[in-house]
Parts: structure tokens; C-alpha cells; sequence
């Protein structure tokens, strides 16, 4: 109790040591890690002029490239928007047996080798595979085609919506879309006007992450693509194509585009989720 | 609980010496080769017999590593430090890149015979059994109704082999006329069903997902799969005219000086030129140099005119600039109309 005593007004006592070193060596570790190799990424390009970078990321290939990975990530996100809120859903409010399992299935894309899952996707839906055998008869062929890409690109990131719903949904208490029910709204409107709300910012980060994580995909989807110039071209192809004709210099510039859409969608996603907050808490963030 | 943290001590310090004093005494030297894709199987073969050899010549115990991926992917490992003393590759580029970066002799091209390539190979087509479309050349593959897998020449070496063995057959074909063989590069272009990354993957989609009529890869490597997965269910074709595929092997100098295996990776690439190396190359299906290898092999490679990429193109530097570069011929001819 006296200890207590005498320590009020001071700083309170923290498990890892000071502040000043523990944010000197997080900033270092920033620094090393992701600073470092994006700072050379970005000295790659300082030998082009802006008038070559514009020309190099304006390529009439490249470009397709980005229409076909920016179509497939958004669809992806959409559906893993949609199906991850159902599976954290159904992982949060039941019991079954098998939870525990279902739960530790999620992060597997996480673990899994992209080109593993690639690989096993392009087997299971080519036309003589398990799913491809199944489908191609009804005319709807997944494997090689844009289809697939949005396949490949939903298996890995399809954990990014589920883990961010999850712990907000395990905060948001049963009692409250009971107290709604019990209010006399219908099921819907206690969906709508009360949970959702909730898991909005949730919902729409996890969706935002798993584009961007979309965006940046290459070991799933070129097994499945096709790569067809036009068509089922992807953008990391493109970089990875420059790359094998020692182009550097153009790789990173292709690689700063995927870098800027994601940069800048990250930073509109948290400004958003910002102010909705503060709106949910009545301006009292 | 002193005496405990003592023992304790002491144990490590004499585990640390151990580790550390292990690497000198046994001074064993290591060559490594930088290698392309497929040819893993094909130096664990080679590899054991040279370290035989050596050990019978130089009464030395050596070991040599292989590093195996695309061979352009290898080379620029190379440029960005990877210490390997010898490179044997299926493309003239890839080690021409390293000799201008000076990691290579300038000259290397003359430094061994036959263009410092032990072996060569072809490009051949894998059709299934009996052959159901009738392909036997080059013409047959722009049909409406033929589809075919081979990688792309933007990121894999034996697709560019493809692609200038089309355009080498169109040049003959269409005497030279240009617009000729632009149109007819493009319907073949338009029937690839698949364009994988690199040769295993092409193969992988051919056979395992049953995709196409016709799987067009380095004659080897359809040979060696044709015995891997049923010589009933496939056929090899070799068109009557085809490309030669150089295999160039060079010492990464710098590196061996560095390394002290100079005199190890010499040895080395030219153990590649002798009658045994020659004929495990062959057993790989590769066409070889070695006369009396050469005869013993000689029904298992069709005779074929092989056209060489400087007849076709002048030179490879020219077919990388007028054709493989990004905007050239190559995304002229693919362009979307």
C-alpha cells in the first residue's frame, strides 16, 4: 500500500523498459525493415525523368494488366466481404463441434505458401479437376480465366476480413441485438440499424486489407491465370517480367504504382474509419 | 549452484571452439554451380562422377553445390552477390550479362569448344498418343484447331527458343516477307492456350491439367518427360526445321579467385567436354559434340535442320532489343486488335 503511495504522481510502472528506448528501437526496426527497402525501391527510380516513369507505367500491356488485377482484387474483396462477416459470424455467435478447427482453418492462407495454394487451385478447377470436371460442362470454365484470378486472390485473403470482424464482433454483447429484438424490431432491422453499425469499420478494413493484399499477389494466381497478355495478365507478372529482362529500373516504377494505390487506399480507409468512429461515440473520440 | 553455472560455462565455450574450429579442419573446397531449372537431376548426376574423378586425378575430397532456378533469375543472383564459381545455363544472354558486368572473360564464347556449350538441345513438340491433330511442323501449330502450351518468352529462356524457332521456320517458309511472317506469328501466338512462367510449369499444365494439343519445349526436356509420364500416352515430335539451343557454361572468375577454386571450376566446365560427361548428357536426352557418343546415340536424335539464332536474328542481343524487349515485336505482334 505505501509503495502505491509514493508512486502516485509519478509515471506508472511499465513491463518493458522507457519510453525513449522503446520507441528508438521500434523506429529502428521500422526503419530496417520496411523503410529501408521502400526508400530503395524509390532510389531505383531516380534515374528515370517523369516523362520515362510515365511512359513505362502507361504501357498499353501494363495497363490491361492493371484493369484485370484492380477487377479480380475488388471482386475478391467484395465476395471475402460478404462470406468473411458470415464466418466470423457463425464463428463468434454458435457452438458446434469443430469451432476450434473451422477457427484455426482461417489463418491457413496466412501459413500456406501462395504458390501451394496456387498450384492445388489450378488442379482442382483445369478441366479435368475435381471442380473444373463439374463446372466446364455448364460452360464455366474458372481455371485460366479471370474467374480464376479472382479465385486465387479471394483463397489469400479471405483471413483479413475474418480477423478483423472477429474481435469486434466478440466485443459487440448478445444483449444487444436481444434488447433490440425485444424492442419489436425484426431480424433485419436489428441486423441493419444495430450490429452493422458496429462491425462497419471492421467490415470495411478487413475488405480494404484484403484488396490491397490482393493487388500484390503473384505465387497463387500464376498458376491459374493463363497470363494471356490482355487478358489474364497481372501486374505482378508485369514486374516479374522486367525483372527477368534485368529492367530494374522499370520493375520498380510498375511496383511504385501498385505501391501508391495501396499506400493511398490504406490512408483513406483509416482517415474513414477515424470520423465514423467519432460519429458512432457522438464526437467523443 | 556455482559450480553448476561453471560446468555450464565452460560446455559452451568448448562447444563454440568445436563449431568453430570444425569448417578448418576439414579444408574441403566447394565449388558451386549456378544452374538453370531443369537441369537438377541432370548435374546430381554429373556432379558425383566429376568429384570421382578429381579425387582419382588430385587425390583431393571436394564438393560441389547446385543452385537451380530460371536461368536469368540465377544469373542476376550472380550480379547481386551470390558467390557461384561456374554457371551452366540454357541461354547465351544470361552468362553474356555476367561477362559485361566483368564476372565473366569477355571472350568466353572462345574460352571452351563449340561456343564454351558442352551440348545443345532443339525445340521439339509433345503431342498425345497417336498424335489425334496430325502435328509434324511448324505450320500445323496455326491451325484453327490446335492449341498449345509453351512459356512465355517474356520471362523464361526456352520460350524465347520457341518463338524464334516459329519465326526461323515462317522466314523460310514466307521467304523473308515480312507482313507474311508477322501474320502468321500472330495466329501462332493467338493459339497458345497457356503462357507459363517457365518450362517445368508449361509441362505441368500440358500433362497434368490436360490442357492443348501440343506441349513445345527443349527436345530434352520432352524426351524426359515422355519416359517420366508413359511413352503409350505421348509422342515426341521433332519438326524438320527447328533451332539450335546452346548450353553455355563459364567460370565466374572473380568469384573462383576469390574462393580459391580456380583451378576447381576449370576443371569443371571442361570435365563437361569429356566422353563420360558426354554420354550421361546424352542419357539426358541432350545432343552432344562427342563423335563416338554422338554414333552410339545417333537413333535417338532425329536428324533435323537447326537454324541458329544469329541466322535468324543476327544475334541474341538483337532479338532481345527487337523482340523480347517491352513495346518490340514481340508485344507488337500479342497486341490486343
Amino acid at each position: 500500500m505505501i509503495t502505491l503511495a509514493t508512486r502516485a504522481g509519478s509515471t506508472p510502472k511499465r513491463v518493458l523498459p522507457g519510453f525513449g528506448l522503446s520507441l528508438g528501437i521500434s523506429l529502428m526496426f521500422i526503419s530496417l525493415v520496411l523503410l529501408l527497402p521502400l526508400t530503395g525501391l524509390f532510389g531505383q527510380l531516380a534515374g528515370l525523368s517523369l516523362a520515362e516513369y510515365w511512359e513505362i507505367i502507361t504501357e498499353g500491356r501494363v495497363v490491361a494488366s492493371y484493369m484485370v488485377t484492380i477487377g479480380a482484387a475488388a471482386v475478391a474483396a467484395l465476395v471475402n466481404g460478404a462470406f468473411g462477416l458470415l464466418l466470423a459470424w457463425v464463428l463468434v455467435r454458435y457452438e458446434f463441434p469443430g469451432k476450434r478447427l473451422l477457427d484455426a482453418l482461417m489463418d491457413l492462407p496466412f501459413a500456406l505458401p501462395t504458390a501451394v495454394a496456387g498450384i492445388t487451385l489450378a488442379t482442382l478447377y483445369s478441366s479435368n479437376g475435381w471442380m473444373g470436371r463439374l463446372l466446364e460442362p455448364l460452360g464455366f470454365q474458372v481455371a485460366y480465366t479471370w474467374v480464376g484470378i479472382a479465385l486465387a486472390m479471394s483463397f489469400t485473403s479471405i483471413p483479413f476480413v475474418v480477423r478483423t470482424v472477429q474481435p469486434v464482433l466478440e466485443d459487440l454483447p448478445h444483449e444487444v441485438d436481444e434488447a433490440a429484438l425485444t424492442l419489436g424490431a425484426s431480424d433485419g432491422t436489428a441486423f441493419r440499424r444495430v450490429i452493422l453499425p458496429h462491425l462497419w469499420p471492421a467490415l470495411v478494413t478487413g475488405t480494404g486489407l484484403a484488396f490491397v493484399r490482393s493487388l500484390g499477389e503473384f505465387g497463387a494466381i500464376i498458376f491459374i491465370a493463363g497470363n494471356m497478355p490482355y487478358e489474364t495478365e497481372i501486374t505482378a507478372l508485369m514486374i516479374f517480367v522486367k525483372l527477368q529482362e534485368y529492367d530494374y529500373v522499370g520493375a520498380s516504377a510498375i511496383a511504385s504504382v501498385v505501391l501508391f494505390v495501396s499506400l493511398a487506399l490504406l490512408l483513406v480507409i483509416n482517415i474513414w474509419q477515424g470520423r465514423f468512429i467519432k460519429r458512432l461515440h457522438g464526437g467523443a473520440g | 549452484m556455482h559450480l553448476l553455472s561453471t560446468v555450464r560455462r565452460t560446455a559452451l565455450a568448448v562447444a563454440l571452439g568445436v563449431s568453430l574450429a570444425t569448417p578448418a579442419l576439414a579444408a574441403e573446397r566447394e565449388i558451386l554451380n549456378s544452374s538453370y531449372d531443369i537441369a537438377r537431376e541432370l548435374f546430381s548426376a554429373i556432379n558425383p562422377e566429376f568429384r570421382d574423378w578429381w579425387q582419382a586425378e588430385q587425390g583431393e575430397e571436394i564438393a560441389i553445390q547446385q543452385s537451380h532456378g530460371g536461368s536469368s533469375a540465377q544469373a542476376r543472383a550472380i550480379l547481386q552477390g551470390l558467390r557461384a564459381d561456374v554457371v551452366t545455363y540454357n541461354q547465351v544472354t544470361d552468362v553474356q550479362v555476367l561477362a559485361d558486368a566483368g564476372l565473366v572473360a569477355g571472350d568466353w564464347q572462345e574460352l571452351l569448344p563449340n561456343n564454351a556449350s558442352p551440348y545443345y538441345s532443339t525445340t521439339a513438340f509433345l503431342v498425345r498418343k497417336d498424335n489425334p491433330k496430325g502435328i509434324e511442323s511448324w505450320d500445323d501449330l496455326v491451325r484453327e484447331d490446335v492449341r498449345m502450351v509453351f512459356p512465355n518468352p517474356k520471362t523464361s529462356g526456352n520460350g524465347r527458343y520457341t518463338y524464334l524457332a516459329a519465326w526461323g521456320f515462317a522466314q523460310q517458309h514466307f521467304d523473308g516477307d515480312e507482313e507474311q511472317i508477322h501474320d502468321f506469328m500472330r495466329t501462332f501466338l493467338r493459339n497458345v492456350a497457356v503462357f507459363d512462367t517457365g518450362g517445368r510449369g508449361a509441362t505441368t499444365t500440358f500433362i497434368e491439367r490436360g490442357i492443348g494439343d501440343v506441349l513445345i519445349s527443349f527436345e530434352s526436356e520432352v524426351n524426359n518427360i515422355r519416359g517420366e509420364y508413359g511413352r503409350d500416352d505421348y509422342e515426341v515430335i521433332v519438326p524438320p526445321v527447328s533451332i539450335l539451343a546452346e548450353f553455355p557454361v563459364a567460370v565466374v572468375e572473380p568469384n573462383a579467385e576469390r574462393n580459391g577454386t580456380q583451378d576447381l571450376a576449370q576443371a569443371y566446365v571442361e570435365y563437361l567436354y569429356s566422353e563420360e560427361a558426354q554420354r550421361m548428357l546424352a542419357g539426358f536426352n541432350y545432343r552432344v559434340h562427342h563423335e563416338a557418343v554422338v554414333e552410339e546415340f545417333a537413333d535417338q536424335f532425329p536428324e533435323t535442320d537447326l537454324l541458329r539464332v544469329e541466322d535468324i536474328v543476327g544475334s541474341w542481343e538483337q532479338a532481345m532489343d527487337e523482340h523480347f524487349a517491352g513495346g518490340a515485336l514481340l508485344d507488337q505482334l500479342q497486341r490486343r486488335r
